[in-house]
């Protein structure tokens, strides 16, 4: 028997379930272990009795016989972009401290209903604006990963849901909720060697999630692995009708069809991922993951995504575009942070206030999406970016004529140094290269732990399936899992 | 229709001047929720008792459509013969102010619900038909209300009050069709009247369920269009006239003196009955508008388009037409009668009352015109208001149909009716008011008069006619005027020979 702490979703159900311990003595080791890793600054908030409440429930349950839910006495974390009802929700923002929402986001009540319970508010890069964490108004979380060079530098869990990547990496949360804007689940998921789903956009409510681009955003699940990522998708997804993109469909049975044979299945390797100075360990992890699709059954098949290489410059257009207009709303006039100066008139408390609860980041990107929305620019930047994502959108439909599933790298790098890349927007922005066309065009796409680079730091590789197709992605999921053999796990410093 | 060209003109000091109006009409959806929330819309709430976490803009939270508003638009659109678009889209229109707590309005500012349609007017109530006039409608969409700042509340600070932030209005947008103060209030009028008959809107504007833009240039007649201003948030009939006028004045007076005019943005100050400007058109908004992502298109099914139109009544210019040809009304009459829809209702509920209606119609509209309406205004109520009821009122009009009392006796009646509730037959028959049409009873009391003034008689007879009507007057007062007039003017003629 494994330590609990160890353990994932499946293999809390099945301990709860035979016996082997209490729901309540999960919720306890993991609230020891959130309390204990202070020096990662992965939480925000700690809900230790929200947890013990939900294990209390499990096991009265199943003292009763009844049927438990699907992740009864799981607790996890809950990324701080997800308003959760009387517990502070600031989307690492200074311009949301103190705000405490009346009402709960539907993916949370969806994981609650389900029997989940709730650890804490987990960091991000505020209002999920960054790849790297250190955009967060409470200070970055450090990842549990070190470099295996003897020395001590801190390493970034990546973003923007680096809390719930390190969270559940360092064995503080065995799952937690992430969201996806632009590769906020996967490119901190590979960089903290755990495995991150994004499902097609519309599956999980953005209802009580805070937004940041409307059009992009999707909630999903982080956890240990590919089996732990379906069942808490399954509890987090459904249609709602509070929000208008959410997709009226059921929620399929994710966990019990999951199947690694991908015999049949034409897996597509897109030639404009091989990007310019991407590290040959990369590469090379691709090729194995290339040879482990084979080894499955499926066949390769070459394609082109010819508009691959405009993505990202449409990407920062959309979302910042976005961004600006949702983030109008913090204004200081109803909740969160208001600064007023004496004497000070309405624009005066605006600019006060947003001045002072924005961090540079989220101006960076309120500034850009203005810009590119203005009258006189509003064609040869948004029209054009718009125009863009539909011919990313055609370039899937093309290749989903030649194959089912691309596997791609999850990111460009392996998690860098807190600080290498600070000054650098751009070169900050790059992190998203390859996972952000599939959030444009909304599919399903997620990464798996593969491997580790020379310094010892976890690498991802990517699976991205037709809209809907969730099933095949875990497929093609557990299928790189069962032969990458990932077991690495970081060495517990703090 | 025919056409009618305004010539109404500004007298300056270099000639005539042509005016161009064109009305932007904010109406407010009639909806027991919100566009995009599902809060109350109740006029005169406590302040921020009816706000959703929509509304107030809570972090997280998203719009969802409220298809009865859809509905009433897509209604309102029919009625003026609009092209419905079946595929329409929802835009952020941003900007910062305290009512807006979203930090922008949804509109529909590239893919409207509604495209072209027209309105007619008339601008003679005497006789619609011969002086009318279409104007043109551009489009109509949907958007939401604003919230209210209140600035009397606090010595330094204003209060939001945000029940109103989120009501679904239908923005009405017409051609720059009218030519004349008298036009856009016509223009106005029939449009209150069409929303009313629709449903859509309750066209008050005292409450601020409608008011308008207006924007007003001049010309020299004949010449391309002048630059326009456009003063915002018109809440009156009146004002709407005054604005016009002044606006067009103040232009012409600009131009004269050698100046231009600015395309801008100006508020009617209803004490001065002035506009000033708010803003030109170098300060104006960048409102950056681009697609809500939070909505999908909206998309009409045509069995949906199909069951709207089936809704509607039949609406004012239909019910005109019908009321002249059908029932015999005077143009005027059927004008009058149609311009509010509950008038018209209040009149076919009495024709209703009997299986002829085209019988008793004219005399039915001539009642109501000259006394249920004088009576109503009297009193300050509505025709929904009315103390006598459409079938008491057929009551009352039956007997003076059928003999049983004469029209002077009728409306003694109709006041006792008013006060009292009494039905007209019970009023008559406790009044003792039955009119007396027995000849024998009649010629006796002829018999007395004439007894009682041989020295006019004989006047009469000697070719003074107009003391006939002196004879009918000493009659009936002798009868207490219950005697049936014809009956009375028969005998006397008969027996002054």
């Amino acid at each position: 028997m494994a330590n609990i702490q160890d353990l994932g979703i499946a293999g809390i159900r099945g301990g709860i379930d035979s016996g082997a311990f209490t729901a309540v003595e999960v919720a306890e080791t993991f609230i020891d272990r959130v309390s204990a890793a202070k020096p990662l600054n992965a939480f925000l908030v700690e809900t230790p009795d929200h947890a013990l409440t939900a294990a209390k429930a499990a096991d009265e349950a199943k003292a009763k016989g009844e049927t438990l839910g699907k992740m009864a006495g799981v607790p996890i974390g809950m990324k701080d972009l997800f308003c959760t009802e009387g517990v502070p929700t600031t989307a690492a923002s200074g311009i949301l401290e103190g705000f405490v929402p009346q009402y709960e986001s539907t993916v949370s009540a969806n994981l609650f209903k389900n029997g989940a319970g709730m650890l804490g508010k987990l960091n991000l890069d505020q209002f999920a604006m960054g790849s790297s964490n250190e955009t967060s108004a409470f200070g970055n979380v450090i990842s549990p990963w070190r470099r295996n060079d003897g020395g001590n530098t801190d390493i970034t869990p990546g973003g923007s849901s680096g809390g719930s990547a390190a969270a559940v990496a360092g064995r503080i949360a065995p799952a937690a909720t992430g969201t996806d804007t632009g590769g906020s689940i996967r490119q901190p998921a590979a960089f903290a060697g755990i495995t991150g789903f994004k499902p097609t956009y519309g599956r999980c409510s953005r209802w009580g999630t805070i937004a940041f681009a409307s059009s992009l955003d999707q909630a999903g699940s982080m956890a240990h692995d590919t089996r732990d990522c379906a069942i808490m998708l399954e509890a987090m997804a459904g249609f709602d009708v509070k929000d208008s993109t959410s997709l009226d469909l059921p929620v399929p049975d994710w966990e019990a069809a999951l199947n690694s044979d991908l015999k049949g299945k034409r897996i597509g390797i897109p030639k404009e991922y091989r990007v310019d100075n991407m590290p040959s360990e990369i590469d090379a992890l691709w090729q194995q993951g290339i040879a482990w699709m084979k080894d499955a059954g499926a066949t390769i098949v070459d394609v082109s995504l010819p508009h691959t290489k405009y993505a990202l410059p449409a990407y920062y257009i959309i979302a910042p575009a976005e961004a600006s207009s949702n983030l109008a709303r913090y204004d200081g006039v109803r909740y969160g942070k208001r600064d007023l100066p004496d004497g000070a008139g309405l624009q005066d408390m605006y600019a006060a206030t947003r001045e002072a609860g924005f961090g540079d980041e989220v101006k960076r990107r309120i500034m850009i999406g203005t810009y590119v929305l203005s009258a006189g620019y509003y064609d040869a930047y948004y029209t054009q970016a718009q125009k863009v994502r539909t011919l990313i959108s055609q370039d899937f439909d093309k290749a989903w004529e030649q194959c089912d599933l691309l596997l791609t790298p999850t990111a460009p790098s392996a998690a860098f140094g807190l600080g290498e890349k600070s000054d650098d927007p751009l070169a900050m922005y790059l992190n998203d290269v390859f996972t952000v066309p599939s959030s444009l065009a909304g599919l399903p796409a997620m990464s798996v732990p593969a491997g580790l680079d020379g310094q010892g730091l976890p690498l991802g590789l990517q699976v991205i399936g037709k809209a809907l197709d969730e099933q095949n992605v875990f497929n093609a999921g557990l299928a790189l899992e069962e032969r990458a053999g990932f077991v690495a796990k970081p060495e517990q410093w703090w | 229709m025919s056409m009618t060209e305004s010539t109404y003109r500004i007298q300056g000091a270099t000639g005539e001047w042509e005016v161009v109006i064109g009305l932007e009409v904010h109406a407010q959806i009639t909806s027991n929720a919100k566009l995009f929330s599902g809060a109350a819309t109740d006029f005169g709430a406590e302040p921020n008792t009816q706000v959703s976490l929509v509304d107030a803009a809570m972090p997280g939270m998203l719009p969802t459509l409220n298809g009865e508003c859809v509905r009433q638009a897509v209604r309102t659109g029919l009625a003026i013969n609009a092209k419905i678009n079946k595929y329409s889209r929802f835009d952020r229109k941003n900007y910062f102010y305290a009512d807006l707590p979203q930090g922008y309005q949804i509109s529909q500012l590239y893919h409207p619900i509604v495209g072209e349609g027209v309105i007619q007017i008339s601008l003679d109530d005497k006789d619609p038909d011969a002086h009318g006039k279409a104007i043109g409608v551009e489009r109509i969409h949907i958007e939401q209300d604003a919230g209210k700042l209140m600035h009397d509340q606090h010595p330094t600070m204003s209060y939001v009050d945000l029940n109103r932030c989120g009501v679904a209005l239908m923005e009405i947008v017409s051609m720059p069709d009218m030519a004349s103060p008298k036009e856009a209030a016509a223009y106005v009028r029939k449009l209150r009247s069409i929303l009313r008959y629709v449903g859509s809107c309750d066209g008050n504007m005292e409450q601020g369920s409608m008011r308008a833009d207006v924007n007003v240039s001049v010309r020299k007649p004949g010449d391309e269009l002048g630059i326009r201003t456009e003063t915002k948030n018109v809440n009156s009939m009146r004002f709407i006239q005054q604005v016009i006028e002044y606006e067009a004045q103040r232009q012409v007076d600009v131009i004269e003196d050698g100046g231009t005019i600015v395309q801008e943005t100006r508020l009617f100050d209803t004490e001065k009955g002035e506009t000033r400007s708010m803003r030109s058109k170098e300060d104006a908004h960048d409102y950056r508008y681009f697609p809500d992502p939070d909505l999908l298109p909206l998309e009409l099914e045509d069995d949906f388009i199909f069951d709207c139109k089936a809704s509607l009544p039949e609406l004012p210019d239909e019910k005109r037409a019908r009321y002249k040809t059908v029932l015999g009304l005077s143009a005027y009459n059927a004008a009058v009668l149609t311009a509010e829809h509950e008038t018209a209702i209040w009149f076919e509920e009495l024709l209703d009352t009997t299986d002829k209606p085209e019988k008793i119609a004219s005399s039915a509209a001539n009642w109501m015109m000259s006394e249920l309406f004088g009576a109503l205004n009297n009193m300050g109520k509505s025709i929904e208001e009315s103390p006598v009821s459409p079938a008491e009122a057929a009551e009352l009009l039956g007997l003076i149909a059928d003999g049983t009392i004469s029209g002077k006796i009728a409306k003694q009646v109709f006041e006792i009716m008013l006060e009292t509730g009494d039905g007209a037959a019970k009023i008559v028959e406790e009044k003792g008011l039955k009119q007396e049409s027995d000849t024998g009873a009649i010629e006796k009391v002829i018999a007395e008069v004439i007894a009682a003034n041989e020295d006019k008689v004989e006047q009469y007879r000697g070719g003074k006619d107009k003391l006939f009507g002196f004879f009918v007057g000493q009659t009936m007062k002798a009868m207490q005027g219950k005697a049936n007039p014809q009956v009375v003017n028969e005998l006397l003629k008969q027996k002054l020979g």
